[in-house]
């Protein structure tokens, strides 16, 4: 190390007469492009000097930015000239030193750490072990508090929903739905009744209600009673990444994802027919009670949303 | 002490050579021993090629990001507690939202400079991972990241990585519509991880989505954690570059145990410096007339509602593009789902990409055998098999990029969403492998040509007396042949033709 160094100092003891080529400008005309670079820097001063009046007056943002970007931009350019056209052109040259040092250094280096330091372990090995397994077991123990207070274990929570047996579909408002209330091609966003201002009502539990027809419909064998005067309710959690399935194409009978574009035909059961949603949309089961309400017949039937590891 | 008459000079003699600042350098080497290590880092060399500015826009639109995020975070409250918004933006007047959406709406448009800082803050985000990206690149195709530098090589990708993540978490800051269903999808995303996912989405945001401690989870984050970290590898890249010196393309009086160019102090130092102050100028004037993020249009986060155009930050949109095209291939067996339309273009796809990028430094070394160290750079053209490896992956990157855009492309040339679908599928498969031999066959043919590069020069076909013709070429020209000084070593002390005393004059000037 130390070899290399005075090595180094020796080579670059050297001077330069001021008149070396090296420390001459690379401009040809100095006078006048110091005069251009004066004259760049000051535009660039008073720029900044305007951001500080821009700023006092309370200028509109883009005056703010004008000025200071302007202005830092400026003196940007003329610094990068003078250092370009006006100071020591060079070129200049540095060795670079081996960065390896000597062999007897690094046996001496592995030496302390396997002789010195192994040696000390290979004698007390039951010692070594204690303080490697404390440790080691502090390191395993202390990422269970670390990860464990995070948050709550998943347990069933994403298989369920608020809807219930009997839960009245309200709107956004809080209004519920009544038999009469959407035409044939409508539709709704509902929530179980209470949860429609809530995080867990609107990121889960929000389905879209859309009238089919005027009869009782049925979207796939054994849902025949799931659809009652048309009424047909599907899960708003899009089953790729669970984007809600915002857009309904009245004509095509689709619900279409923004996200990714995958489609969903209401009348089968939403099942996907393009994109890279893999399920059908989880369909709500329906009924219309006496007074003419609609509600859920029960929560659903599967998990709603996308696709994780414990669903079946 | 009277008699003792203090004059200017003799004040300065007892200053000693430098004066007051070669007093102060004095005082601090008598306790830090910095003389020489410093002198020799002012002497450090930097060669003068454009390509090594591309690391300095990625440094200094970090400082940026540094500067103007600490302005936003004296305004910006991450919570997601609910408040009714009274601010000064009138079409949002009495409107509920979150406290972080409603804090970003008034660092908009009632905090003074506000506005400003949030659109450089984003816009220095775009350029730093944009810079990164182009400097990753230069280092590849050069090869630069060979031995020795294979740990910088390293920190680079881990410092790639943390930027694009820190860069999504920023941006989910705001808590507006666009923004909440980027949030959504990354949780669905982690939740897809086989095994594990469902607890690391819960652990991640303490609960189901979205719950009430995401925010301020991914604030802390944001502000300090990761950028802390990136501070941190930024510092050990700059050391080690200190440490092993530059890299230099060969050339005239360039070998590999020298680097020629420009020293640090002063030339290089007001090259830097003036670039830092055009780069965070430039940002100034993007973030002053090019709007970006206006999130008091999307308005504020409701997890059933959905804007049309939904898409990411320019560096998340090849993940994007991935998750678009991948075809809906769920796996179900044994009582367990494995989603793999996510996990595998948004959780594997991208482990491989930058898996590959931390290993290629050994696979390429593991392939030519190569061991020995390296200081000079490689034309591109003169490795042809990495380069066109490069660029292949690159063509298929970019074409998921493209990809992420399916809905826009079939609005705008009125073609069916499924026929862009299927292209896109096309294009991704096959663009490595016709990107790879077309790069190929570009850089050898390159390689093989002697002088590519300069202008031609023209032959001069003469007649002789004997009416024979001879053609001869004519010389370069003139700014082609290269007319650098032979390089010489920072000089130690500068000859000045004047004496640097005073002459002693007659008149002392008296000084009490
Ligand atoms: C690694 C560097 C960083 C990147 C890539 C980054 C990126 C971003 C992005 C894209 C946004 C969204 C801006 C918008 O509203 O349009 C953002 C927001 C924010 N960032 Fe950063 N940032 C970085 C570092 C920092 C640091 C160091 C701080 C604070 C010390 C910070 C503080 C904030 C705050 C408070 C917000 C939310 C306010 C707002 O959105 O306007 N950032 N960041
Ligand atoms: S989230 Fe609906 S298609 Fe991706």
């Amino acid at each position: 190390m130390s070899e290399h160094h005075e090595h180094r100092t020796a080579v670059s003891l050297e001077g330069l007469r001021e008149d070396d080529p090296h420390l001459q400008p690379a401009a040809r005309n100095p006078q006048l492009v110091e005069r251009v670079i004066a004259l760049t820097l000051l535009v660039g001063v008073v720029l900044i000097i305007g951001f500080g009046a821009a700023y006092w007056v309370n200028a509109a943002p883009w005056t703010l930015g004008a000025t200071m970007g302007g202005g830092l931009f400026f003196l940007g350019v003329g610094l990068i000239a003078w250092a370009k056209y006006l100071m020591a052109r060079g070129p200049f040259v540095e060795e670079r030193h081996v960065l390896a040092t000597s062999q007897d250094d690094r046996d001496a280096f592995a030496a302390a750490i396997v002789e010195r330091g192994g040696g000390v372990v290979k004698r007390r090995r039951v010692l070594g072990g204690l303080v490697g397994g404390g440790l080691g077991a502090f390191g395993v123990v202390a990422l269970f508090p670390l990860l464990r207070s995070l948050g709550p274990l998943p347990k069933g929570t994403l298989f369920h929903t608020d809807w219930r047996a009997g839960s009245f579909a309200v709107d956004i408002t809080g209004r519920r739905v009544r038999v009469g209330d959407l035409a044939v091609g409508s539709i709704v966003t509902v929530y179980p009744e209470g949860t429609q201002n809530t995080d867990r009502g609107q990121a889960v539990d929000q389905t879209v209600l859309i009238r089919l027809s005027n009869e009782n419909f049925t979207t796939q064998k054994g849902r025949e009673s799931w659809g009652p005067m048309g009424y047909v309710a599907y899960s708003k959690l899009c089953t790729h990444l669970g984007c809600p399935v915002g857009l309904y194409e009245q004509q095509l009978q689709l619900l279409v994802c923004p996200c990714h574009q995958s489609m969903f035909n209401v009348n089968n059961g939403a099942i996907p027919n393009f994109g890279p949603a893999p399920r059908p949309l989880p369909q709500l089961p329906l009924y219309v009670d006496a007074a003419g309400y609609v509600r859920a017949q029960s929560d659903y039937h599967e998990p709603v949303g996308p696709g994780f590891w414990e669903r079946a | 002490m009277s008699d003792v008459v203090v004059t200017k000079r003799s004040k300065k003699q007892a200053m000693g050579k430098y004066g007051r600042i070669g007093k102060v350098l004095d005082e601090l080497d008598d306790r830090l021993g910095v003389a020489k290590g410093g002198r020799s880092f002012l002497d450090k060399i930097f060669p003068d090629h454009w390509s090594f500015m591309l690391g300095e826009i990625a440094l200094y639109s970090f400082v940026v990001l540094l500067a103007t995020g600490v302005f936003l975070s004296l305004y910006y409250i991450p919570s997601s507690a609910i408040v009714t918004y009274h601010g000064s933006y009138l079409p949002l007047d009495g409107q509920s939202m979150t406290e972080a959406y409603a804090s970003t709406v008034n660092l908009s448009f009632a905090v003074r400079a506000g506005l400003l800082m949030r659109q450089m803050h984003h816009w220095a985000a775009d350029i730093f991972i944009g810079a990164m990206v182009v400097h990753m690149a230069r280092v590849f195709f050069t090869g630069a990241f060979r031995k020795p530098r294979e740990l910088n090589w390293t920190i680079g990708v881990t410092l790639l990585t943390l930027a694009i993540v820190n860069g999504f978490l920023g941006y989910s800051l705001p808590d507006d519509l666009v923004s909440g269903t980027g949030i959504r999808i990354a949780y669905s995303i982690i939740l897809s991880v086989p095994l594990v996912g469902t607890y690391l989405a819960f652990f991640v945001f303490g609960g189901n989505f979205p719950g009430t401690a995401v925010l301020p989870r991914f604030f802390i984050l944001h502000v300090l954690v990761v950028p802390g970290i990136m501070l941190a590898l930024v510092a050990a890249h700059m050391a080690l570059l200190v440490r092993q010196k530059h890299t230099q393309f060969p050339g005239e009086g360039r070998t590999e145990d020298n680097v020629v160019g420009t020293p640090m102090f002063p030339v290089f130092m007001a090259k830097t410096t003036g670039f830092m102050l055009i780069v965070t100028g430039v940002t100034a004037l993007l973030g002053a007339f090019a709007q970006i993020n206006p999130i008091w249009q999307f308005g504020p986060y409701d997890a059933s509602r959905i804007s049309y155009a939904v898409q990411p930050d320019w560096y998340m949109a090849f993940l994007d593009g991935a998750l678009r095209i991948f075809p809906a291939w769920s796996f179900h067996s044994f009582g367990h789902t494995i989603p793999l339309e996510v996990t595998i273009p948004a959780v594997i796809f991208p482990g491989l990409v930058f898996g590959l990028a931390y290993a290629w430094p050994a696979l390429e070394r593991f392939v030519t055998k190569d061991v020995a160290m390296h200081n000079l750079l490689d034309r591109p053209s003169s490795r042809p098999k990495r380069t066109a490896a490069g660029v292949a992956v690159l063509a298929a990157i970019s074409m998921l990029f493209i990809a992420s855009s399916t809905d826009v492309i079939a609005n705008f040339f009125h073609v069916s969403l499924n026929t862009v679908l299927w292209s896109m599928r096309v294009l991704v498969l096959i663009s490595p492998f016709v990107a790879y031999p077309i790069a190929y066959k570009i850089t050898s043919e390159l390689h093989a040509t002697r002088g590519s590069g300069k202008r031609k020069t023209a032959n001069v076909v003469t007649r002789t007396e004997e009416g024979e013709y001879v053609a001869t070429a004519a010389p370069a020209y003139a700014d082609d042949v290269a007319h650098d000084l032979a390089p010489t070593p920072v000089p130690q002390f500068i000859e000045t033709s004047q004496p640097d005393e005073e002459p002693e004059s007659g008149v002392r000037a008296i000084d009490r």
